[in-house]
């Protein structure tokens, strides 16, 4: 998560400090991915010695504001631009937990996947109770649930596909090397679009 | 949930569906428990061919198990003549399939007023409580249309005013987004799950995630058996057994 690019796009609409900065970071996203006010400091200091934004006065409470500058503006305007790299997988321990399940000897694979699409729906369930609680004004909320609620969904439909490919693999003969084939497919078609 | 009625308004117990004999028997369901009460709804999710439709099924009446029990409003279907059974599936069930949920001929007003013309209410009562449930439902609007003239969202919603009209709390729906697109068929669970929180009591059979985790609960059906179960996020269920 870059809070760099974060805190950046927050400045872009007016001068702020750190701890506006850290409520209205978290307002935008629903505090799903919450900062700790040390972080955005930190944050901020580097910014100001990478020239992207300067001190803007206090107002008198004692609150060090901070405003964009124009070197700030563009490296915004670049990160809007610029789509997310997608080119380095993050490590996925689920995608990784069932490759090895298939070969580790006495594990079964099926109870994995079962107890995992459990869990994940009951995320699911979360996400959707909370999407039915938030009104359409709150459109940034939303569409960080509907991100969360895709990619949970994505999980399931993965656990579906591995659950298929397996009852497939123990179902035709030599079952040994059919289900790595199985592990091996399952591993690489793991989730474009996981966390 | 409301604590007066917390009897389930469907409940399931060991309900066993074999298709054929001897070799060539297929076991469709080997022995599901489940229950819906008043306020829930519940999800069945399962790949093809574990027994998601025939559970939806027997639970409406419209197929009779091998063996087991089903019970609607406190009624066991298995006991009952071919007679009362076309009356509780007429008048404590309403139903909502993938399409073809309504009468082409009728508009969407004369569809959901139908349930209540068998019920035995005048035409002119029929069509008031159709008006009724459709602004209530804010689909008043599509009172006058036919279902050619109507998304495949608005039918389907039409068709879930329909299923609750009158006297019914069950409401069983098999794939009812099957061909929406995204936000088309979220419209149609948000309605659904509107009715459940007014106290109806839902059974949906789906294979998209997205839509099941609409339900207070969602149960994994594999080769004929619930496999998994979510649980109620409260747990008020286990709550309540313990209390009763």
């Amino acid at each position: 998560m870059t809070i760099r690019h974060g805190l950046l796009a927050l400045l872009v609409e007016q001068p702020r400090y750190g701890y506006q900065l850290r409520i209205e970071f978290e307002s935008r996203t629903g505090a799903t991915w919450p900062l700790n006010v040390g972080q955005v400091y930190t944050t901020l200091a580097r910014l100001e010695r990478d020239g992207l934004v300067e001190p803007h006065g206090d107002d008198g409470e004692g609150h060090a504001y901070y405003a964009i500058t124009s070197a700030g503006r563009a490296e915004v305007a670049r990160w809007f631009a610029e789509p997310v790299a997608r080119s380095a997988p993050p490590r996925d321990e689920l995608a990784i937990k069932l490759a090895l399940a298939i070969t580790a000897p006495g594990v079964e694979v099926l109870r994995i996947t079962q107890a995992q699409r459990t869990q994940t729906l009951r995320a699911l369930q979360d996400y959707t109770r909370l999407k039915a609680k938030a009104t359409e004004a709150d459109l940034a909320w939303l569409l960080v649930l509907d991100s969360l609620i895709y990619q949970a969904e994505a999980e399931i439909r993965w656990l579906d596909h591995c659950e298929a490919r397996l009852v497939r693999a123990e179902a035709e003969v030599g079952k040994g090397e059919t289900a790595e084939v199985g592990a091996a497919t399952a591993a690489t078609t793991s989730r474009g679009a996981g966390s | 949930m409301t604590a007066p009625d917390l009897h389930p308004i469907l409940r399931m117990v060991n309900v066993h569906r074999t298709h054929g004999r001897g070799d060539t028997a297929v076991h469709a369901l080997r022995g599901i428990s489940v229950h819906v009460l008043p306020g829930e709804l519940v999800a069945v999710m399962g790949p093809s061919g574990s027994g998601k439709s025939t559970l939806l099924t027997i639970a409406g009446g419209l197929d009779a198990a091998t063996s087991g029990d089903t019970f609607v409003e406190g009624v066991p279907l298995e006991s009952l003549s071919r007679r009362e059974l076309a009356k509780v599936r007429r008048r404590s069930v309403g139903y909502v399939f993938q399409d073809l949920n309504l009468i082409p001929a009728l508009t969407a007003a004369e569809n959901v007023a139908l349930p209540r013309e068998l019920d035995g209410v005048s035409a002119r009562q029929a069509r008031r409580d159709a008006l009724a449930a459709l602004v209530e439902l804010g689909l008043d609007d599509l009172a006058d249309r036919f279902p050619d003239d109507m998304s495949g969202g608005q039918q389907q919603r039409v068709a879930i005013a329909r299923a609750l009209i009158g006297p019914r709390r069950l409401v069983l729906a098999d794939e009812p987004t099957g061909a929406l697109d995204s936000e088309t068929g979220e419209a149609v669970l948000r309605l659904l799950r509107a009715r459940c929180d007014a106290g109806a009591a839902g059974m949906l059979v789906t294979h998209e995630a997205r839509h099941a985790a609409w339900a207070d609960r969602v149960v994994f059906l594999r080769d004929g058996l619930i496999v998994d179960d979510t649980g109620s996020a409260a747990e008020a269920e286990s709550l309540l057994e313990g209390a009763r």
